[in-house]
């Protein structure tokens, strides 16, 4: 069993024990525990269920690169599924619960999916879509249904809050282990501003636990060297999550999740820019590929040491140790000495180990050279080992009983920071391992290097030497940001251990039977096993990019960590090709998954996107407004009234605005100034009309294209003066149109003077509908505006009740209609008068959807609905706005291609159902026969359609094959249903068409 | 995330601050030019893998466009430079000659 021993544990504080609880259960550990660590001292071996067999899973590491231990954590808004219990540390009333399992832990029914292993092989869910349809929905898609994620998503709105920080530092060192805290020493000798990145909660890594006690001292002098320099700032809890461009580098702070009260922002994002990056990350222990490595109870020999050192706790009383290298050979030698049993060390190297070797044996611990383990007994917990001779295909030479396995495959530099960015890689064949190839690093914008690696991380494993690398890269910084340094003083003195070299083993044994290999785990997380990559491998699958995906090896959230190297030897030896050949799989940010809220900050809620309001938007508010986006702006849809719905208002607005008067609050539409002397030949280029022979005092309706011919807004013009245009964009377009023209302006006609000024929010604008229109006017102080003295399309300056206004005889409506521009601050006031002027008139205010309706019922197109991205002004009947007389505007060349003058373009027409009824938005028109897929055969589609309450039934327009030549032909739109309508083809006007109203 | 300086304004900024507008030095096409012509200036855009000039503009400041010249590969800055030039300034060329011998960008060298 694992249990807490009395002593041993240097990171606990055991005189301050924790309550928290598991499946549940409550359990009792200790401050500076982490979930894995209690868990493990309270005899919880057991995790979770494997994601696609749901076999039984315990820890493997004792970090970052958990695989099996994620676990629920916290209840309610503090509910986050996928937490690493190896990386959480507990509080006092922390709710962990175990996952992917049902209906409990210990019984799982999806561990069935184990014993179907064969039907599962790699390539699974691929091949599974090539099967008959009925296997799919009554056989895989349970299945994959009931396994599908890990975890369950929280249900609750994220009751805690997150912050950005925006940080600037010459030199930032990721890592606070020896090689950390010793390139940072160097690197601020110089006087350099350095940051250091400790993901955990304390500084001096795996030196703590596999070195001399007595250097945890010299560790501290050196922690308390770096704390005492005004340049020097170190972070714990922080991991270097991602490096990017240029020296930008993520670190993800965690402030609360190891305390009892959650005060304040739970994770801070550090926004890094620096000059230089030092990553000191250290390595990673890789597993042994043998038959039931995944037995809970097997475990890294890191790790199996961590708990020990770390945390006094004990994985198993009983420790067999398996291992290719002279590093575990530790693990069983501080086993030993905490009195616990190790009954026997199996090297697969012929040659055994060197000192650490002696040293084992001198302790009394059996040391079985040339061997490994066949397989390994027990489901839900180790029971033994079945040991081989490592050469042969597993034939069992003896077995041995035990409760726990520390198994180690060597180790792998942890490179994935170095690689972020760009940084590339060599195999070591010495070592077995990728480490960073100095010579291709990350550059800058200056070309140069702006990531070093450090230490073990950079591949130099002998410890004497780790020390004097880590001030080389440290020191290698500080110059290169201009600050260099000297060589720290009092470094502690280390000594190499005089190891024999790590043999790779890929397997175990090395010609290990189908049997034993389909129970030989690479990707743990994952479910991949040996035989599914070269299952792959066999299959076809060369690259290891495509081998990654069709066996998803690597693709879990732990991104591979431990599984990496494993799969790719596999592959390497399936497809008989070097390991550096095959190459690695991309490293991504970050290196363990951050927290949702982290990354958005304080972008959440109200302040994730400002909204724009108009100047009368709180009067909206306060009479029914029931508001729609529109870009960031909040329009008004409609305004409801007591016992109304929406359907009713609009109805509502749009006959009293007809008959009497409406109005619209205009001030969201774009208002873009373009002046200067060559004023009016930049509008010609911007627009397909002519545009500077307009009149000042004049306005003008006008068409915008893209250079594609593509039309993209539309508006009306009105010429201020001779060297003066307003420019009225749609509400979406302002931003969008403002930045079109300067783009123009600046970087094709950049010696024309013009200047564009987009001066949207400076106006507040209120159209003014209908009939009595004019009388409100003039109740308001307007003098000579008769039809004949301020005829349409035209623009007078008047005072309205006390405001200077500029008033634009202009419709979207039909109606008579004046839009009434005032400066922004003035136009809550006019407002206010014009509801008081048209009381006696009954005036409404209307919204966006009673705009739509009475601009459809006049057949005026709507950007964005008549529009798409693919349809030029020709298709909409629009030719009589597109200049002939111009050379050149922009669209023209476009519009002059085969494609744009086809003859079967769908072009606009009105669109009226035989039976009054309205047609579904986006409808298409059927056609005789069908296309190449099968499909029916089209001939035009809806593109507005609406109930009009003026004409009391359903109009719409839409775009129809030849539509303009078939007036008065009935065609069929379809429905969902299958069934069709049949819909005559009409003028695109409906209402007035003889303009008598706007007079 | 790229780090530009404005050539305008001066300000040495995140890539979050600009804006990127593809491909520098494009010549447009207008009514009178080929199809082909007009296609290559619509749609064919250089793509290397190495050194390259793009058009940028500067839009949560002074608002300016302005070009760059980068190594895609690399992602080296080697310089930034006016909007209001149909070809990259001829210090900066001699720049990139240096850093990048036997370079090549449309008939640029
Ligand atoms: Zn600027």
């Amino acid at each position: 069993m694992s249990t807490r021993l009395n002593t041993g544990g240097h990171r606990i504080d055991r005189s301050a024990p924790v309550t928290f609880s598991f499946n549940g259960k409550t359990l009792k550990g200790y401050r500076g525990d982490t979930l894995a660590s209690a868990l493990l001292a309270n005899d919880q071996m057991m995790l979770g269920r494997s994601f696609k067999y749901h076999r039984p899973r315990g820890l493997v590491a004792s970090g970052a690169e958990e695989p099996n231990a994620l676990l629920g954590v916290g209840e309610d808004g503090r509910f986050e599924p996928n937490q690493r219990a190896t990386t959480q540390e507990v509080f006092n009333g922390l709710v962990s619960t175990s996952q992917n399992h049902w209906p409990s832990l210990e019984f799982d029914i999806g561990e069935i999916n184990s014993k179907l292993s064969r039907f599962f092989p790699a390539g699974f869910y691929y091949k599974t879509f090539m099967w008959p349809r009925s296997f799919w929905k009554h056989v895989f898609e349970p299945v994959i249904r009931q396994s599908a994620g890990l975890g369950k998503a929280p249900q609750d709105a994220d009751a805690d809050t997150y912050e950005h920080y925006y940080h600037f530092c010459d030199v930032l060192v990721i890592g606070g282990g020896i090689a950390g805290l010793a390139a940072a020493l160097a690197a601020a000798s110089g006087g350099a501003k350095v940051t250091l990145l400790e993901q955990g909660p304390m500084l001096g890594g795996r030196t703590l636990v596999d070195e001399d006690p007595a250097l945890a001292a010299e560790i501290a002098g050196m922690v308390a060297t770096l704390q005492a320099m005004e340049n020097v700032r170190i972070l714990t809890r922080c991991m270097g999550a991602g490096v990017y461009d240029h020296g930008y580098v993520l670190g993800y702070e965690r402030l609360t999740d190891h305390l009892d009260a959650k005060d304040g922002p739970r994770h801070r994002l550090w926004r890094i820019r620096a000059g230089q990056v030092v990553t000191a990350t250290g390595a990673i222990e890789r597993p042994l590929s043998f038959a039931g490595n995944d037995v809970p109870g097997v475990m890294l020999a890191s790790a199996v040491r961590d708990y020990l050192v770390d945390y006094g706790v004990s994985v198993g009383d009983r420790t067999v140790v398996v291992t290719n290298n002279d590093d575990a050979y530790l693990t069983a030698i501080k086993l030993v000495e905490a009195g616990l049993t190790v009954p026997a060390i199996l090297d697969a190297r012929e040659g055994g180990a060197g000192a650490l070797g002696t040293l084992a044996e001198a302790k009394g611990i059996r040391v079985l050279k040339g061997h490994g383990i066949a397989k390994v007994k027990g489901r839900k917990r180790v029971t033994g080992v079945a040991v081989c001779r490592q050469t042969g295909e597993g034939a069992v030479t003896e077995e041995i009983a035990c409760d726990a396995v520390a198994m180690s495959g060597g180790w792998s530099p942890v490179v994935h920071l170095w690689s972020h960015c760009g940084g590339k890689l060599l195999w070591d064949t010495d070592q077995a391992m990728f480490r960073p190839d100095a010579t291709r690093p990350p550059r800058g914008s200056d070309g140069e290097a702006f990531v070093r690696v450090a230490g073990i991380a950079n591949g130099v494993m002998d410890l004497d030497a780790v020390l004097d690398d880590a001030v080389a890269q440290g020191l290698a910084a500080a110059q290169a940001v201009g600050q260099a340094g000297t060589t720290p003083a009092d470094l502690p003195a280390l000594t190499a251990r005089d190891d024999r070299p790590t043999e790779p083993v890929w397997l175990m044994p090395a010609s290990a039977k189908r049997d034993l290999r389909a129970k030989a785990w690479l990707d743990y997380q994952n479910d991949v096993k040996v035989t599914d990559v070269q299952l792959a491998a066999q299959e076809g699958y060369e690259s290891v990019e495509h081998a990654k995906r069709y066996t998803t090896l690597g693709m879990a959230t732990d991104q591979g960590k431990l599984s990496n190297i494993n799969g790719l030897a596999i592959l390497s030896g399936a497809l008989d090709t070097p390991i550096p050949q095959v190459g690695t799989t991309t490293f991504r940010p970050p290196y363990t998954p951050i927290s949702m809220g982290s990354i958005a900050g304080e972008a959440r809620g109200e302040t994730f996107q400002p909204l724009r309001r108009t100047p009368m938007h709180a009067w909206h508010e306060a009479n029914g407004a029931v508001f729609e986006p529109v870009g960031h702006w909040r329009r008004p849809y409609t305004y409801l009234r007591a016992g109304e719905d929406k359907h009713a208002a609009v109805e509502r607005e749009i006959i009293q605005t007809r008959n009497a008067l409406g109005l619209l609050d205009a001030s969201t539409l774009g208002k873009l100034i373009v002046k200067g002397p060559d004023a009016g030949r930049f509008m010609d280029m911007m627009y397909t009309n002519m545009m500077s022979n307009l009149k000042p005092g004049k306005c003008r309706y006008g068409l915008m294209c893209s250079e594609n011919g593509f039309l993209m807004d539309d508006g009306v013009v009105a010429k201020w003066d001779e060297d003066t245009y307003l420019c009225h964009t749609t509400t979406g377009g302002a931003d969008r149109i403002h930045a079109h023209m300067e783009e123009w302006l600046q970087t094709e006609w950049w010696d024309w003077d013009v200047w564009v000024v987009n001066a949207t929010e400076q106006y507040g604008q209120i159209a003014v509908v209908g009939p009595q229109a004019r009388t409100v006017l003039e109740k308001l102080g307007a003098t000579g505006v008769s039809n004949e003295d301020f005829p349409f399309m035209t623009f007078q300056d008047h005072v309205l009740a006390g405001i200077q206004a500029r008033v634009y005889r202009i419709s979207f409506s039909g109606e008579l209609s004046y839009e009434i521009a005032v400066p922004a601050g003035q136009a809550l006031a006019l407002w206010q008068a014009l509801l008081d002027a048209g009381a006696e008139f009954n005036v409404m205010p209307y919204g966006t959807e009673a705009l739509h309706v009475m601009r459809a019922e006049k057949g005026f197109i709507m950007i964005g609905d008549e529009t798409d991205g693919t349809v030029i002004p020709q298709d909409l009947g629009l030719n009589w706005a597109i200049s002939k007389k111009k050379e050149d505007f922009i669209g023209k060349r476009a519009q002059l291609r085969d494609d744009m003058a086809r003859p079967d373009r769908w072009k606009l027409v009105g669109l009226e159902t035989l039976n009054g009824s309205t047609l579904p938005d986006g409808a298409y028109a059927v056609a005789a026969g069908t296309n190449a897929n099968g499909q029916r055969n089209v001939e035009g589609r809806v593109t507005s359609t609406y109930h009009s309450p003026t004409l009391r039934r359903g109009i719409a327009m839409g775009l129809v094959l030849n539509g303009p030549d078939r007036m008065g032909e009935t065609i069929q739109f379809n429905k969902v249903d299958g069934t069709t309508i049949p819909t005559k083809i009409v003028d695109p006007v409906f209402y007035d068409k003889e303009g008598t109203k706007n007079v | 995330m790229l780090i530009l300086t404005c050539p305008y304004c001066g300000v040495t900024s995140e890539e979050t601050e600009f804006h990127g507008g593809g491909e520098a030095h494009l010549k447009r096409e207008g009514p009178g030019s080929d199809d082909q012509a007009f296609e290559g200036y619509l749609f064919h855009r250089e793509n290397p893998y190495g050194v390259h000039f793009e058009r940028w503009r500067h839009v949560y400041g002074c608002g300016k466009w302005f070009h760059a010249a980068r190594d895609t590969q690399t992602l080296e800055v080697f310089g930034t430079y006016s909007a209001q030039v149909t070809t990259p300034p001829e210090d900066l060329l001699a720049v990139i000659r240096d850093k990048r011998p036997g370079w090549q960008w449309r008939d640029l060298a």
